[in-house]
Order: structure tokens, then C-alpha cells, then sequence
């Protein structure tokens, strides 16, 4: 590895490092006050401009808060669990392309920290390592509702992980890649060309039904309303993390809009064509007027802007879902995540199926 | 308690409820107007009979009280009390007016029943305090808001 893809390399692990932490007390501002514009109030908007420094207060008061450990809790799991919690969260990210590659004196750089070539599988492994830090967290509280909050996100989490698997194996089908760089690439190409408008083969138009059931196993991943279950305020005080304060109860917090954020970059990949170009940015750079490196720095820009609305659209549908509907009762959770979203994921992979073998797709 | 819902047909996917759910929720978010109002800056305006925090109303820096005993009778809370004394020029007056207004309920009869125009219930609803404030009769005699 030389100079230049060192530096490379370091930018692109401080820029997804950076944008990861500052995402959460982004999103917390945006939950607050999107919360309170839904329901007619105002909001959070005493502090800096709009409110937008409440967060930095929320933080300063979990810093500055008492670190206490229970004298009734396993105090090395109940150290542990926070870690475990954050820590995918973040490793996550690695392997999602927010950009294509750039050629900067022969070496091309691509924009994705790790190019694996199981990159979903990692993702689908990592993700489910972060629900052992709830486990532990539940666990090591020695506290009933913690555990009960533990105990169904667990059931909650292996019941849509298996819809979750399968409908992703509709897009492998498709695409016949497991590398996210390819299947970001492969969606490029146009599906239907109608007119002057052409619709590019993004994952959502080949697998509608694959990404209704993904967008709903992943609001079950990351213990989103309507399915934040292990949390449960109203039924069993704050669940998992009700044993935890000061930077603990952070992580934990954090790790939620982390997942939240990687949740959506990932739909963003795999369902809304990754970094392709949006409608209508393809004409605007072709426009610019700029020639050799000028025109890819460029290219790699709107790309870069392209993949951050779409994920930020997506962040926001997260926000905007939690404050319209309610909880799901468990059981309801069970019926719709066993009888309703399994079948479905199943009937999804039979048509792709045939699609493929009779050449539609 | 397992209930049966008569649900619409489609109602049961879910998807076109939900999508229903968040048309209203957005349409909150970006036309209807705040129910709040921004308390320090903004205060909500209540009706002139508000009754709020008593004073003791003055003529040319006397108080109208005469320690006639009718508020401290006819309070039903029994939070106002009255050590009355004698004045040379004038008739009785109180020497010692306290109300307690932890136990007060806002009633208002005191007021009704004063017959000088002395004890009145103002449109203050701000009562706190950060130190033990006695409701004397300097501090009632004050004039805080108006009515």
C-alpha cells in the first residue's frame, strides 16, 4: 500500500467515523423537533439556532452524569454490553459504497472502506451481533423488566432476521452478486426504457415486494417503532437499558440511531441504486462544463450527494413511521413476522425465480 | 380478551392504512398550525375574572382594609388571618394581614365578601417563590398586575 491510498484509505475511515458520531445527535434534533412538528408543538428551539445545540447539552449532560455501577448487576457483562452494542454498529458501515471508484495517478480508489466480496454477508453477520449486547445488557441488570426487554428482542430479532435473509436473496438472484459494489453497479443498467423516460433497474422496481418486506424487518432490526418492543416504555419501564446511566445509557442510544443510519444506507444500496446518480443529476453534471479530473471529482460528488438523500430520505421515513404508528402488541408481532412476512419472503423468492429462468428480468 | 374487528377488506395488510397514517401525519407537520405557545415570551390570556394572587387595594397609600373579620369568616379554607388594631384618625385597621395561600383555593368569597373594596384577587397565576416569602400585608398591599 502506498502514499496515496494510505491517505486515501485514512480520509475515508475519518469521514464514515465522523459522519456516524455526528449523525446521532443530528438525528435526535431531527427526531424532537419532527416529533413535535407532527404533533403540533414546536419543539426543542431555546438552544443555538433552531435547537439544533440541544443535543450537544444532552451529551454534556451524559458526560458530566454519575457512572454508576448497581450493586446488583454482573458488572463485567454489564460493561460489556454497551461495547458490544455500539461496536457493529459502527463496523457496519464499512463495507457500504457511498461513491464509485476515482483513477488518481493509476491508483483507483474506491469509495468504500472495505471492498469485501461477501460484503451482505457481513452485513447480515455483523447486524446480528449487536442484539448479544441487548441480550447482555437485559441479562447482567438482574432486573425482570430488563430481561423481558432483552428476551423479546431476541424472538423479535431471529423472527425477522429469516424475512430479512430472504428477501435479500432476491436481490443476489438478480443481481448475482454478493459484493455491494457490484450490485450498486449492476443497477445502472435500464429496466424499461419509456420515451425519453428510462427506469433504471434499481433493486425497489425489480423486488417491490422484496423491499416492502426488508424495509419492515429492518424497522424489527433496529428496534424502531412500530416495533421497539425490548424498549416498551409503557409495559416494562425502558427494557434493556433500564439498569444503565450516564455515557452507558448513551452507547446504548447511540447504537440505536447508528444501526438506524446503517439500516438506511443499506436500503439505500441494495433497493435505491447506491450511488447512481439521481433522475436528473446526470444532466446537470453532463452540463457543468468540466473536462478530465474536474469532471470526475465531480462525477464523485453528486454520486456522494445522490447516496446521502437517498439515505437521508430513508432516516427520516424511520422518524416519520415512529411518530404515525403505534406498537405492535408481541403477539401481533410474532403473527406478522411468522404467518405474514416468512410466506411472503418465500412467494417473493418463487416468482423472482421465474422470472429469471423465463428471462423477464 | 380476544376481540373480533370488522376491519375493511384490505385493511389487514396494513400498507394502505399505514401509508393513510403518515398522509396525516405529514400533512400535521407541514400546514397545521402549533397549539403551543412559547411560555416566557408568549403568555395565554385568560378571562378578566381570572382569580389569581390576592392584593390588598389602596387609597392614597392606605389600605381600604378595616379589619371588619368578614374574609377570614367567610373563607372556607381558613387561610386568611387578621390582628386588628386601632388607629387614632380613622377606624380599625389591620396590623397584621396574612394570607396562606398554600392552603387558599381560589374561591374568590373573600373578595365577594369585603365590603371596603380591600381584598381583591388579581390575574397573577405566577406564584412561585425562591425563598420563604410571607403574604404580609406589605407584600399584598404591592400592586403586582392589575384588574
Amino acid at each position: 500500500m502506498d502514499q496515496i491510498e494510505l491517505i486515501a484509505m485514512s480520509a475515508k475511515i475519518a469521514l464514515v467515523v465522523v459522519f456516524l458520531l455526528q449523525v446521532v445527535p443530528i438525528m435526535v434534533w431531527v427526531e424532537r423537533r419532527g416529533s413535535a412538528w407532527m404533533q403540533n408543538r414546536t419543539g426543542p428551539n431555546r438552544v443555538g439556532p433552531l435547537g439544533l445545540l440541544i443535543s450537544l447539552c444532552d451529551a454534556l449532560k451524559f458526560f458530566t452524569k454519575e457512572d454508576r455501577t448497581p450493586g446488583h448487576v454482573n458488572k463485567f457483562y454489564y460493561t460489556l454490553a454497551p461495547i458490544v452494542a455500539v461496536a457493529p454498529s459502527f463496523i457496519t458501515f464499512a463495507v457500504i459504497p457511498f461513491a464509485s471508484s476515482i483513477n488518481i495517478d493509476g491508483h483507483v480508489i474506491q469509495f468504500q472502506i472495505a471492498n469485501l466480496n461477501v460484503g451482505l454477508l457481513y452485513i447480515l453477520s455483523v447486524t446480528s451481533i449487536s442484539v448479544y449486547g441487548i441480550i447482555m445488557a437485559g441479562w447482567s441488570s438482574n432486573n425482570k423488566y430488563a430481561m423481558f426487554g432483552s428476551l423479546r428482542s431476541t424472538a423479535q430479532m431471529i423472527s425477522y432476521e429469516l424475512s430479512m435473509g430472504l428477501s435479500i436473496v432476491g436481490i443476489v438472484m438478480v443481481f448475482s452478486s454478493i459484493e455491494l459494489g457490484q450490485i450498486a453497479t449492476a443497477q445502472g443498467a435500464t429496466l424499461l426504457q419509456l420515451g425519453p423516460i428510462a427506469i433504471p433497474k434499481w433493486g425497489v422496481f425489480v423486488q417491490p415486494l422484496g423491499f416492502l418486506i426488508f424495509l419492515t424487518a429492518s424497522f424489527a432490526e433496529t428496534n424502531r417503532l412500530p416495533f421497539d418492543l425490548p424498549e416498551g416504555e409503557s409495559e416494562i419501564v425502558a427494557g434493556y437499558h433500564l439498569e444503565y446511566g450516564s455515557m452507558r445509557m448513551a452507547l446504548f442510544f447511540m447504537a440505536e440511531y447508528i444501526n438506524m443510519t446503517v439500516a438506511s444506507a443499506f436500503i439505500a444500496t441494495l433497493y435505491f441504486g447506491g450511488w447512481q446518480l439521481l433522475p436528473g443529476m446526470t444532466f446537470i453534471l453532463n452540463h457543468l462544463g468540466l473536462e478530465g479530473m474536474g469532471f470526475e471529482w465531480a462525477r464523485v460528488a453528486f454520486e456522494l450527494a445522490s447516496f446521502s438523500l437517498k439515505m437521508v430520505f430513508f432516516l427520516w421515513f424511520f422518524v416519520w413511521v415512529r411518530w404515525t404508528i403505534p406498537r405492535f402488541r408481541y403477539d401481533q408481532l410474532m403473527d406478522l413476522g411468522w404467518k405474514v412476512m416468512l410466506p411472503l419472503a418465500l412467494v417473493n423468492l418463487f416468482v423472482t425465480g421465474f422470472m429469471i429462468y423465463s428471462g423477464v428480468i | 380478551m380476544l376481540v373480533k374487528r370488522d376491519l375493511k377488506p384490505l385493511a389487514h395488510i396494513y400498507l394502505i392504512e399505514i401509508i393513510k397514517g403518515l398522509a396525516i401525519t405529514m400533512k400535521n407537520m407541514l400546514f397545521a398550525r402549533n397549539v403551543t405557545i412559547q411560555y416566557p415570551e408568549e403568555r395565554r390570556n385568560y378571562s378578566e375574572r381570572f382569580r389569581g394572587m390576592h392584593y390588598i387595594k389602596a387609597t392614597n397609600g392606605v389600605e381600604n382594609c378595616t379589619a371588619c373579620m368578614l374574609c377570614p369568616t367567610v373563607c372556607p379554607a381558613e387561610c386568611i388571618h387578621i390582628e386588628a388594631g386601632e388607629r387614632p384618625d380613622k377606624e380599625k385597621y389591620p396590623v397584621k394581614f396574612e394570607i396562606d395561600v398554600l392552603r387558599c383555593c381560589f374561591c374568590g368569597m373573600c373578595e365577594e365578601a369585603c365590603p371596603k373594596d380591600a381584598i381583591k384577587l388579581s390575574t397573577i397565576y405566577e406564584m412561585s417563590q425562591s425563598k420563604r416569602t410571607v403574604f404580609s400585608k406589605d407584600y399584598l398591599l404591592e400592586q403586582r398586575g392589575h384588574k
